[in-house]
């Protein structure tokens, strides 16, 4: 059956020894939708985008990614998809430039087209002034754009964007919010986003997942589980709201 | 195979800019020529009166001048510099947080192992080539001995086997960064990996040796035969002992053999009583191969160990 899903997931589970880190996890994300996925710490977020990636194997159940099975073919699913890990690290020595290069290397983007895309992802997420400098003294705003410029670079179908905005300050967390509904909105990419920034989410996301101790606890449109919880209409809730009181029933 | 390049440049680019690297090169730049300069001396000293032996040239790299030769130095130290630039690999990587944005792309994850090998090795090969032909320039100047042709073969021999030797060694360190996530944990086994195999494992085989042939009533010939295998049969597990015993055997050609006729095969005590001149080139290559086979295949077994271990792995940037 042809959905055009990019993302299916269908029962997924990891067991770690002891705990269940994502229990039968079943949803989708659509092209071009950006899809806000909500948790506590510690929810599973995390390691379903492991899996969805191919980095970790689930315990049972299957996913696909844009058709792809990420457990047998990861590495054709992350030529596809651009991922931005919670904590990503950087070489400190390298300039902004050079780390974006060294990922286009990765990529096999041939040269002659790298450098292109480089600038245009520099300019994108605004730190072009600052190609030269060692991301070694960048601050923590700017290593995270360099990490979205990461994504970009690949051109990738999707983006999993895992807490892109953890410990920024709110002018940045604003600015990148906004640049990730540019992407989708103007890119036609589809956006997984993890996240606990809900008021940010709320702005963006045209679906959201509530994950609470590795379930999935509700999903779909924000209006939606709105009415479902709340029962009110558009405009007087938040998603504070809705998310607490999923939380409380728990 | 696209992963393998990238990286492997990349860390090409590192080591150049690094002080550890730096570091490393001067200080072995410094021993060598120190040593190359005793042995020098040494030699044209000895030499005054008497016509040149053959292979005068190599005994700049055997004969030692101040308590161990060029050899014995790469012998006993070359294994830190495999160690010194392995130990970290991997865990800094995921201590950075850049293994998780590494395997994040499309490569695999060997590609990572490999492409850290095959930088480290290049290393290897920069640092050893070159200090080799610093010595040979020094001996030059000092002895003034132009080298034969088979020296020259005989001393390229001896640079390929310190190579794979010194491998083995940054391929064991590798292992010990994908184990040890704590990067001190990993240079404190790495160091204990070499103490263990420096001085244990050839004090141990005569232990062990010993203790196995306690009973005095056999012949004291035939205790001493047993003695000798078992020695050498417990010191074959330290890379160091293949190493010493297939380089000796390439650029000590007088020598003809590191071991005492008890130890040997029969194949070498043949060859021995046959030819009363130095062990020719063809022999010294035939002794040494299983030698040299065995250091790859040792290296070989380290990496599928990285492999096994590092494929499973848990990738968190926590
Ligand atoms: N390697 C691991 N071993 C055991 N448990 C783990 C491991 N990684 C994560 N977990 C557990 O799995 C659960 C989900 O974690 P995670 O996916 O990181 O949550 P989130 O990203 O939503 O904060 C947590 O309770 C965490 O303790
Ligand atoms: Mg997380």
């Amino acid at each position: 059956m042809e959905t055009g899903a990019v993302i299916e997931t269908h029962n997924l589970t990891k067991a770690y020894k002891g705990q269940t880190a994502v229990d039968n996890l079943s949803f989708d994300v659509q092209e071009g939708e950006i899809f806000g996925f909500l948790g506590p710490n510690g929810a599973g977020k995390t390691t379903t985008l492991l899996m969805l990636l191919g980095l970790t194997e689930p315990t049972s159940g299957s996913a696909k990614v844009i058709g792809i099975d990420p457990c047998r073919e990861p590495v054709k699913v992350k030529r596809l998809i651009g991922y931005l890990p919670e904590n990503m690290g950087f070489y400190r020595d390298l300039n902004a430039w050079e780390t974006l290069r060294f990922i286009a290397e990765l990529n096999e983007i041939p040269r002659s087209e790298a450098d292109g895309r480089i600038e245009s992802a520099l300019k994108t997420v605004g730190i072009y002034k600052e190609a030269e400098k060692k991301v070694g003294a960048f601050s923590r705003g700017m290593r995270q754009r360099l990490g979205i410029a990461e994504v970009l670079i690949k051109r990738p179908k999707a983006a999993f964007l895992d807490e892109p905005t953890l410990g920024l300050d709110p002018d940045t967390t604003n600015r990148i919010i906004e640049l990730i509904e540019f992407l989708a909105r103007e890119r036609r990419m589809t956006v997984l986003l993890s996240s606990h920034f809900l008021h940010h989410v709320q702005k963006i996301c045209h679906r959201v997942g509530i994950m609470i101790k590795g379930r999935m606890v509700a999903q779909g449109p924000l209006s939606q589980l709105a009415e479902e919880k709340l029962g009110v209409g558009q405009e007087s809730y938040t998603l504070e709201e809705i998310y607490l009181k999923y939380f409380q029933e728990e | 195979m696209g992963g393998v390049t990238a990286i492997l440049k990349k860390e090409l680019a590192d080591h150049f800019t690094s002080y550890r690297f730096l570091f490393l090169f001067a200080l072995i730049a410094m021993v060598s020529l120190i040593t190359a300069y005793m042995a020098g001396v040494n030699i044209s000293t000895q030499l005054v009166d008497v016509a040149k032996p053959r292979f005068v040239f190599l005994m700049l790299f055997t004969s030692s001048g101040i308590g161990f030769s060029f050899v014995q130095f790469v012998a006993f130290f070359g294994p830190l510099i495999g160690l010194i630039l392995g130990f970290d690999t991997i865990n800094r990587e995921r201590n950075e947080g850049t293994l998780s944005k590494l395997l994040s792309q499309p490569i695999y994850r060997d590609s990572i192992i490999n492409g850290k090998f095959l930088a480290g090795v290049a290393i290897i090969a920069i640092l050893l080539t070159s200090i080799l032909l610093t010595v040979a320039g020094i001996g030059l100047l000092m002895i003034g001995v132009i080298p034969g042709i088979e020296e020259v073969f005989r001393l390229f021999i001896y640079l390929i086997i310190s190579i794979t030797y010194i491998s083995f060694w940054l391929g064991a360190a590798i292992l010990f960064s994908i184990i040890f996530r704590n990067v001190s944990t990993s240079a404190l086994a790495a160091l204990a990996a070499w103490v263990f195999f420096s001085f244990f494992v050839s004090l141990g085989a005569n232990a062990v040796a010993n203790a196995l042939t306690t009973d005095t009533t056999i012949s004291s010939s035939e205790a001493q035969m047993t003695r000798a295998k078992i020695r050498k049969a417990v010191s074959l597990i330290s890379p160091m002992e293949l190493y010493s015993d297939s380089t000796i055997t390439i650029v000590d050609p007088m020598r003809r053999t590191t071991k005492s006729m008890v130890q040997m095969g029969w194949m070498e005590q043949l060859s021995i009583t046959r030819f009363s001149g130095p062990l020719p080139l063809g022999q010294s290559i035939l002794v040494v191969f299983p030698y040299i086979t065995t250091l790859i295949a040792i290296t070989f077994i380290c990496f599928g160990i990285s492999y096994a271990v590092f494929m499973r792995q848990e990738i968190r940037s926590v």
